[in-house]
C-alpha cells in the first residue's frame, strides 16, 4: 500500500468516527512477539518430516535419524509424520508436551525472488508483492496504528523495517544495556537542540527507553548472582526481553542472524544444532522468565524469510528455497500441534521441483493471530495487511 | 565530453554569478557544506583547499586524483610500519595457514592452546591492521573521495573478515582490489572484486565444483554486485551462472593440482586465485540469453563485463550511488546517472560528476544523516584539525559500538544506505553517549601501542567553527551550547547537535 493511500484510509475513518481513536480495538494486556531469522533457517532438519523416505533421499548426509529412544542423535517424534531436531530436546520439547507451541509446515511468502534481503523486506514490509513497495510503511508499524495503548518496540541495534510507519519507534539492542553516562540535565539540553527537527520524536522516544531499559534490567545482576551459570548470547537477550515485555511493551520485533547454511551446515550435530539450540533455550528462557501469568498472554511468532532446497547440495549444505515451518508458542497457544494446510513430500509436490510449496502465508497467519489476540475485525486488518481475508488456524 | 560540457556550466555560473544547471559557481558563498559531503568530514584544511581551488576545480581533483598526493609523514610511518604493509599477501595468507596447522598439531594441551591463541590473536591483529590503514587514509589522505568510495565500493562488494582465513586478506582485498579502481571502471572493479579470493572464500565458490555446484555466488553477483534484484534475470540464469563459476577458487599451495594433458592449457594462478580445469563445468551455458562455451576462466571474466554494460547495473549502482551521496535516489537523477554510466564505459568518476552537479544533490547538502563510520571520523578530523592521531584503537571501537564495524557485516549485502538505518532512537542515545566520550578526552587517540599517551584535547571550538559553522547554528543548539559548564560538555552538545549529525 502506498503511503498515500494509507493516510487516506486512516483519514476516512476518522472523519467516520467521532474521534481519531474510535476505530482502534480495545487495549488489552496481550503481548506479541515476533522473532525473525536471518538468513533462511533450514526448516525441515528442525522439524523434520521423519515420515518422508524422500527426504532421507534427499539428504544423505545431513538428514536427521528417526525417532529411536536409544539413539540421542535421533529426531524426537512430534505426531506420527513429524519429529524435533534433537538440540531442542530440553528446551522446545517439554512446551510442545504442554501443548504451548504449535508449528506451521508450509508457510512463508509468495516472493519467489530467493533473494534474503528482498524477501526479508517482504515480510517486514507486509504489503502485497504483486504492485510498488512502500519502504515507509512496515506492518508491524501499521499493527501498531491499529491497537490503543500499544506500546510497541524493536530489540534490534538498527530499526526494522517492520517498524517504518509514521511515529517514531524505540528500538534497542538488548545485548548491551549499561548505565548512562549522558546525565538527566544533559539529556533535557539535547533533546531542545532537537525540537521541532526531523529526529525530535526519535530523540524523546530514545532517552525514554534508555531509562526505562536501565531500570528494567538493574535487578539483573542481583537475580545473575544467584545463578550458578548467567545466561549469554541470545538467552540473555530473550530473557532481557521477557522483562522489558512484562513491564513496559507489548508488542515487539526482534532478530537472530546466522541461519544462511550453504556449506557443511551439519546433522544431529554441528552450526545449525549449535544455533537451533541457542535459539531453544532463549525461547525457554523467555518464556520462564515472564512467568505463567505473562506468559499465558503471550504469543510469539518465530519466522524465516524462507525454507531452504529441500535436496541437500553439493557442499553438505542447502541453498536458498521457499516454504519454510513456522513457530507459534505462547502460554495459551492451542499447541501440541501441527497448523496450516499439508500436502504429502514427493519430487513432483515440491515448489519448482526444489523446495517446500507455501501453503499458509505469514500475513494469513499473523492477521489470525493478532486479530484473536487484540480483538481485531476484518476492518482492522483491512489496514494491517491489506487485501487479506481473516482464516483460521485454531492456534488461539 | 563531459568535461567540456562541465566547463561550459561552469562558465555560464560565472556569467550569471550564480549556480544555474548544477555546476558550483566559482564564488559560492560557503563551501563547507560541499567539502564537508565529499570528504569525510571538514576540516580548516580541506576547506581553506575547496576555497583556493574553487568548488570545480576541487571537484574534478577529487574526481581524479593524483597518485602522487602524500599522507603526512607521521601517519606513511606508522602505515609502512604495518605487518600488511611489509608482507605481500600470498606470504600472510600461506604463513598463518602454516602457523594454525603447526598450532593443532602440538600434542601437549597447554603448549596446544597457547599456540592456538597467538595464532588468532595473529589473525586478529591483521584485520586490525587493515582497519587502521582504513582509518588513517580517512582522516588524512588528500584524495578524501576516494577513500570515501573504497569504503562505498567495500560495502558494495562486502565480505566479512571472520569467516574462515579472511581476515589474512581483507587488507588486500580493499587495497588491491578495490581502492585502485574505486574512481575508475566499474567493469575492472568487478573483476577486481569478484575474482579476489578474499571473496571467493567469502561467497563459497572455492567449494563451488563441476557436480557438486553451490549456487550462492552466482545469485549474490547478479543480485547485489552488478544487476539488482527483480531486474529480469531468472532461477535459470543464477544456476547456469552458478556453472560458469565453477573451478573459481583459492589455493595455498605452491604447486599446481595434477591435471591431465588436455585441462593443463586452461589452469590459471594469480596469486592466491586459482582456477582449476579439473572442477570446472565446461558445457555449455547461457546467461541472460548470452551463449557461452566451455573456455574456462574467461567464461567468468566475459560474463563479468557483459554484466557491467548491462542497463540494469547502470540503474543499480546509481541508485546506490545516490542513496550513499544523498539519501534519496529519485528516479530522474538515477536515470541521468544510468545514461552517464552506460555512455562512459561504467565510469565511476564520470557517473559521480553527473550526481554531483545536480539539483537533488545540493539541495541535499546538510541533510543527510551521518552513518557510524562518518560520524566517527568526522569528529576526530574537526577534533584534532589535522593532528595525526598515534592510535585508530578507540576509533575501531566506537564504530564498532555503532554498529558499523569495518569488515563486520555478515551478509553480503552491506551496511544499509538509508538514513532511517541510522536514525532510530537507540541509535541516537548511542550515538550521544559516544559524543560525550569523544568530547570529553583523547580517549587514548594519542597514545601509541606501547607507547606514552601524549597530551590531547578535542578542539572543536577551533577556527574552522568561529569562522564556518558558528553562524549557521539554529538558534536551539546555540541555546543549548551556551548552557554547557565546561569544555568537555560543550564538545558533547556540538557532537550531539543536529548539525554534527548530518552532513
Amino acid at each position: 500500500m502506498r503511503r498515500r493511500d494509507f493516510l487516506t484510509a486512516t483519514l476516512g475513518l476518522s472523519a467516520a468516527a467521532v474521534t481519531g481513536q474510535a476505530w482502534s480495538a480495545p487495549a488489552t494486556d496481550q503481548r506479541f512477539l515476533v522473532i525473525f531469522l536471518r538468513g533462511g533457517y533450514d526448516a525441515v532438519n528442525v522439524v523434520i518430516p521423519t515420515y518422508s523416505d524422500f527426504y532421507y533421499q534427499s539428504r544423505p548426509t545431513i538428514a536427521i535419524a528417526r525417532p529411536d529412544p536409544a539413539n540421542p542423535n535421533a529426531a524426537l517424534p512430534l505426531d506420527n509424520d513429524w519429529s524435533l531436531h534433537p538440540a531442542l530436546k530440553d528446551s522446545i520439547y517439554p512446551l510442545w508436551q504442554k501443548k504451548q507451541i504449535a508449528f506451521v509446515p508450509f508457510a512463508g511468502t509468495d516472493d519467489m525472488t530467493r533473494s534474503h534481503f528482498e524477501t526479508q523486506d517482504t515480510i517486514e514490509l507486509g504489503q502485497l508483492v504483486a504492485g510498488p513497495r512502500d519502504y515507509r510503511s512496515g506492518f508491524m508499524a501499521r499493527l501498531a496504528g491499529q491497537l490503543s495503548g500499544s506500546r510497541p518496540i524493536a530489540f534490534t541495534s538498527q530499526p526494522p523495517l517492520t517498524f517504518h510507519g509514521q511515529t517514531a519507534v524505540p528500538n534497542i539492542s538488548v545485548a548491551s544495556v549499561n548505565k548512562p553516562g549522558v546525565d538527566d540535565r544533559q539529556a533535557r539540553l539535547i533533546e531542545q537542540m532537537y525540537k521541532g527537527q526531523a529526529l525530535q520524536a526519535a530523540v524523546d522516544e530514545g532517552f525514554a527507553v534508555r531509562d526505562k531499559a536501565y531500570s528494567a534490567l538493574a535487578g539483573e545482576m542481583i537475580a545473575a548472582n544467584r545463578n550458578a551459570v548467567s545466561p549469554s548470547g541470545f538467552e540473555l537477550a530473550a530473557r532481557r526481553v521477557a522483562r522489558l515485555m512484562k513491564t513496559d511493551y507489548n508488542l515487539a520485533f526482534m532478530d537472530v542472524g546466522g541461519w544462511d547454511t550453504h556449506v557443511n551446515q551439519g546433522g544431529a550435530t554441528g552450526v545449525l544444532a549449535d544455533r537451533i539450540g541457542q535459539l531453544g533455550r532463549g525461547l525457554a528462557g523467555l518464556a520462564d522468565e515472564m512467568g505463567p501469568d505473562v506468559w499465558s498472554k503471550t504469543t510469539v511468532v518465530v519466522l524465516s524469510e524462507f525454507g531452504r532446497t529441500f535436496k541437500e547440495n553439493g557442499d553438505k549444505g542447502t541453498d536458498h528455497g521457499h516454504g519454510s515451518v513456522y513457530w507459534v508458542l505462547g502460554g495459551s497457544v492451542r499447541g501440541g500441534r501441527m497448523a496450516g494446510d499439508q500436502v504429502r513430500l514427493a519430487a513432483d509436490t515440491l515448489n519448482d521441483r526444489r523446495d517446500l510449496r507455501v501453503l499458509s502465508s505469514y500475513r494469513s497467519i499473523c492477521a489470525d493471530l493478532v486479530s484473536r489476540r487484540f480483538g481485531l475485525t476484518q476492518a482492522n486488518i483491512d489496514r494491517v495487511f491489506p487485501g487479506e481475508t481473516l482464516r483460521s488456524f485454531s492456534l488461539t | 565530453m563531459v568535461a567540456r560540457q562541465t566547463q561550459l556550466v561552469l562558465a555560464a555560473a560565472l556569467i550569471a554569478g550564480s549556480a544555474p544547471g548544477g555546476a558550483f559557481a566559482a564564488s559560492t558563498p560557503d563551501v563547507a557544506p560541499l567539502v564537508d559531503r565529499v570528504t569525510w568530514g571538514d576540516t580548516s584544511q580541506s576547506v581553506a583547499e575547496a576555497e583556493r581551488l574553487g568548488p570545480e576545480r576541487w571537484l574534478k581533483q577529487q574526481l581524479h586524483p593524483s597518485a602522487q598526493a602524500a599522507l603526512p609523514a607521521p601517519v606513511q610511518a606508522q602505515i609502512d610500519a604495518l605487518r600488511i604493509s611489509t608482507t605481500p599477501v600470498a606470504k600472510l595468507v600461506v604463513d598463518m595457514d602454516a602457523q594454525g596447522k603447526a598450532a593443532g598439531k602440538l600434542q601437549d594441551p597447554a603448549e596446544r592452546q597457547a599456540a592456538q591463541s597467538a595464532y588468532q590473536k595473529a589473525m586478529y591483529d591483521l584485520r586490525q591492521q587493515a582497519a587502521s590503514r582504513s582509518l588513517l587514509r580517512d582522516l588524512y589522505s588528500p584524495n578524501q573521495l576516494q577513500e570515501q568510495m573504497t569504503w562505498f565500493w567495500f560495502n558494495h562488494f562486502n565480505v566479512q573478515a571472520d569467516k574462515r582465513d579472511i581476515r589474512a586478506m581483507v587488507g588486500d582485498y580493499e587495497d588491491q582490489a578495490i581502492r585502485p579502481h574505486a574512481l575508475g571502471k566499474f567493469k575492472d572493479l568487478l573483476k577486481a572484486a569478484d575474482l579476489h579470493p578474499a571473496m571467493l572464500r567469502y561467497l563459497d565458490n572455492d567449494q563451488n565444483a563441476v557436480g557438486h555446484i553451490n549456487e550462492n555466488y552466482a545469485r549474490e553477483i547478479l543480485e547485489l554486485h552488478t544487476m539488482g534484484v527483480g531486474s529480469g534475470y531468472s532461477q535459470q540464469d543464477v544456476e547456469q551462472m552458478a556453472r560458469v563459476l565453477t573451478g573459481v577458487g583459492v589455493s595455498l599451495n605452491p604447486d599446481p593440482p595434477k591435471l591431465k594433458p588436455q585441462q593443463q592449457g586452461f589452469y590459471v594462478r594469480r596469486g592466491l586465485m586459482e582456477f582449476n580445469p579439473a572442477r570446472h563445468d565446461f558445457g555449455e551455458k547461457v546467461v541472460l540469453g548470452r551463449k557461452i562455451s566451455g573456455t574456462g576462466l574467461s567464461e567468468f571474466e566475459s560474463t563479468l563485463d557483459a554484466l557491467a554494460r548491462q542497463p540494469a547495473t547502470a540503474k543499480h549502482i546509481s541508485t546506490k550511488l545516490a542513496l550513499y551521496f544523498i539519501g534519496d535516489a529519485p528516479p530522474a537523477l538515477v536515470d541521468k546517472m544510468s545514461a552517464t554510466f552506460l555512455r562512459s564505459d561504467g565510469d565511476i568518476a564520470e557517473t559521480l560528476n553527473t550526481l554531483f552537479h545536480s539539483d537533488a544533490f545540493r539541495a541535499s547538502l546538510g541533510r543527510k544523516v551521518k552513518d557510524p563510520v562518518h560520524y566517527v571520523v568526522s569528529a576526530v578530523r574537526l577534533a584534532y584539525d589535522g593532528r595525526p592521531i598515534a592510535n585508530t584503537g578507540p576509533m575501531r571501537g566506537w564504530i564498532d559500538r555503532l554498529g558499523q564495524s569495518l569488515y563486520g557485516r555478515e551478509t553480503p549485502d552491506g551496511y544499509p544506505l538509508e538514513d532511517t538505518a541510522w536514525s532510530g532512537p537507540g541509535q541516537l542515545t548511542a550515538i550521544f553517549e559516544l559524543a560525550r566520550q569523544i568530547g570529553s578526552g583523547s580517549s587514548g587517540l594519542f597514545k601509541p601501542d606501547g607507547g606514552e599517551d601524549q597530551p590531547a584535547f578535542p578542539q572543536l571550538q577551533n577556527a574552522l567553527y568561529y569562522a564556518r559553522t558558528k553562524d549557521h547554528l539554529s538558534p536551539q543548539t546555540q541555546t543549548a551550547l551556551a548552557q554547557a559548564k565546561s569544555p568537555a560538555e560543550w564538545n558533547t552538545f556540538f557532537l550531539s547537535s543536529p548539525e554534527f549529525l548530518h552532513r
